[in-house]
């Protein structure tokens, strides 16, 4: 654990002193401030009109996820490749530490640093609620933002895994994102198609498992084990794979 | 200590290390000498457990390299070759990093005194990037310094240094040679000769001379070594110069050629000279070999059409 929480501080004030983590944050908080503003002009006019409909959580952290899809991969192609590329992998492979333990250190690191960024747009939400009464649906907003942390903890662990695969940063980022893309938007598509394995491609659909569930305040078990299922298996990868390059 | 046992490591179908064997007690320098692609650093990988020997056993510290490999980190510290440092790291806050990952209760302390070993106090603070090689070179040297490591291994711990700080490096070695195990690796056959207890000589994955840099220095450098030829037949020119004092090692090479050696600084040619034409023979030839320890390294290591180049048999 010790291991784990010593690689996990290195990478995540390493995010601080690195313009890729600054220009993340800044575009995911310039998206969102951008669909913020949208949000609240057309809640206004709504309540102009006298409709009925209150604001809604569900498009921020809706579009926080479809800005995870392009992120993440900026944030997670070096954590291992370039421990590869500088060769101080054989310093961290010759310490005491386990080969899984460098790896969900790796994972935690990127996190943590997800997490600090998700922390900070929870301002959206806050300035939603205090503009209406009787505010915001409260149990849909924590559903939401439970999810969101899922899928970025299992777009992290992929991330990594895949990082840890190569020792180009560069194949590293087009290939998890490739996958991201894959995973979020294509591989339900044959469910909608075929008319048979339907059941197969819809429990793939990443997404499905976000919109349909967690982001209207639903909380089904089937879709947290989903996430931590990728998570685990990202992670998994990722260990075979530096354990893989002991033994080249 | 370090207990090596049939050691073998294949990259595909080449063979980098062929069953190597040897063993290096506690307070002892072991210089491990080759040229490049000679195996030195794939053996030291494998001793440090970050990768696995494709066959024998290893055992440092007391614990099998495969099965126990944690433990064996634990209790090695590893300059490795590269010396991979992370660059956009402080040397002090690398030093820290490093002592948590292997648990020290004193890590900030520690990074202090290595910092101090190997002289870089003063730059505790800069960013690894900007460092010059050579202090890079010590900043990995202090890392391997840090846990009090039972055994030291080494890959070229002095290179990239300028001559002051090599020295100042070796005596460093040579402070905590006395109570731990050190294998360091060189080139620098001058390195070997004067940190090293003993010197392990190899070449393409095998082990082609072990002995004290002294003895390996008696019996092949023999700084002054002479080829002795006469006309005709040399029958019984060994047994003759052999009389001499200070001829130490006669050898026949060929009909008409001896080769013989004196310790350095006592040049015996004109007794030998005088000798051989007393008995008889008609000296052609007293021609010094200038044997080196670079030429006996090229001697020992050297492939064949090296020889040939060198107009050697």
């Amino acid at each position: 654990m010790r291991n784990i929480w010593t690689i996990a501080k290195r990478e995540y004030n390493h995010y601080f002193s690195s313009p890729i983590a600054y220009v993340v944050a800044f575009m995911i908080f310039l998206v969102l401030g951008i669909i913020f503003v949208a949000i609240l002009q057309q809640s206004i006019s709504m309540a102009i009109q006298q409709s009925n409909s209150a604001p809604d959580i569900s498009p921020i952290t809706g579009d926080i996820v479809f800005l995870l899809v392009f992120s993440v991969p900026a944030l997670t192609m070096r954590l291992v490749s370039d421990e590869t590329r500088m060769g101080t992998m054989e310093l961290l492979l010759t310490a005491p530490v386990r080969d899984w333990e460098l790896i969900v250190g790796k994972w935690l690191g990127g996190f943590l640093f997800i997490l600090t960024i998700v922390a900070i747009t929870l301002i959206y939400p806050f300035v939603l609620n205090s503009l209406v009464t009787p505010g915001i649906d409260q149990r849909v907003m924590m559903t939401a933002y439970l999810g969101v942390i899922l899928v970025s903890a299992a777009f992290l662990g992929l991330g990594v895994g895949i990082s840890a695969i190569f020792s180009n940063q560069i194949a590293a980022f087009f290939l998890s994102m490739g996958l991201f893309v894959f995973l979020w938007w294509l591989i339900g598509i044959p469910g909608q198609i075929l008319t048979v394995g339907t059941d197969v491609f819809q429990y793939l659909d990443m997404q499905a498992h976000f919109n349909n569930t967690l982001n209207v305040g639903v909380i089904a078990l089937g879709d947290v084990v989903y996430y931590l299922s990728l998570t685990a298996l990202g992670l998994f990868t990722g260990t075979a794979a530096v354990e893989m390059r002991r033994w080249r | 200590m370090i207990r090596v046992n049939g050691l073998t490591k294949d990259y595909g179908s080449r063979r980098a290390i062929d069953h190597l064997t040897f063993e290096a007690e506690q307070g002892e320098i072991l210089g491990f000498l080759g040229p490049n692609g000679a195996g030195k650093t794939t053996t030291m990988r494998i001793l440090t457990g970050y990768m696995p020997p494709t066959d024998g056993e290893a055992v440092v510290a007391g614990y099998d390299v495969m099965s126990e490999s944690i433990e064996v980190r634990r209790r090695v510290g590893y300059l490795p070759e590269t010396v991979p440092l992370y660059t956009d790291m402080g040397v002090f806050d690398y030093l820290k990093f490093m002592a948590d990952l292997r648990h020290l209760p004193d890590g900030e302390e520690r990074a202090d005194e290595v910092l101090e070993m190997v002289g870089l106090v003063d730059r505790a603070n800069s960013m690894i990037g900007k460092l010059s090689k050579g202090m890079r070179q010590r900043v990995g040297l202090a890392q391997a310094l840090l846990h009090r490591p039972e055994v030291l291994i080494l890959d070229e711990p002095t290179i990239g240094l300028d001559p002051g700080q090599v020295v100042e490096v070796r005596k460093l070695i040579q402070d905590v040679g006395k109570e731990r195990t050190v294998l360091l690796s060189t080139h620098i056959l001058s390195e070997a000769q004067n940190i090293c207890d003993r010197v392990l000589i190899i070449n393409k994955g095998k082990i082609v001379a072990e002995d004290t840099p002294e003895k390996l220095q008696s019996r092949l450098l023999g700084a002054e070594r002479v080829a002795l030829r006469v006309r005709g037949d040399a029958d019984g020119l060994a047994k003759t110069v052999e009389k001499v004092k200070g001829v130490q090692i006669v050898e026949s090479k060929g009909e008409d050629t001896i080769e013989f050696q004196f310790a350095p600084g006592h040049d015996i040619r004109p007794e030998v000279a005088k000798t051989v034409i007393n008995a008889g023979y008609e000296l052609l030839e007293l021609r010094p070999m200038g044997m080196s320890l670079e030429e006996i390294f090229l001697e020992l290591t050297g492939d064949e059409e090296n020889h040939k180049a060198r107009g050697e048999k």
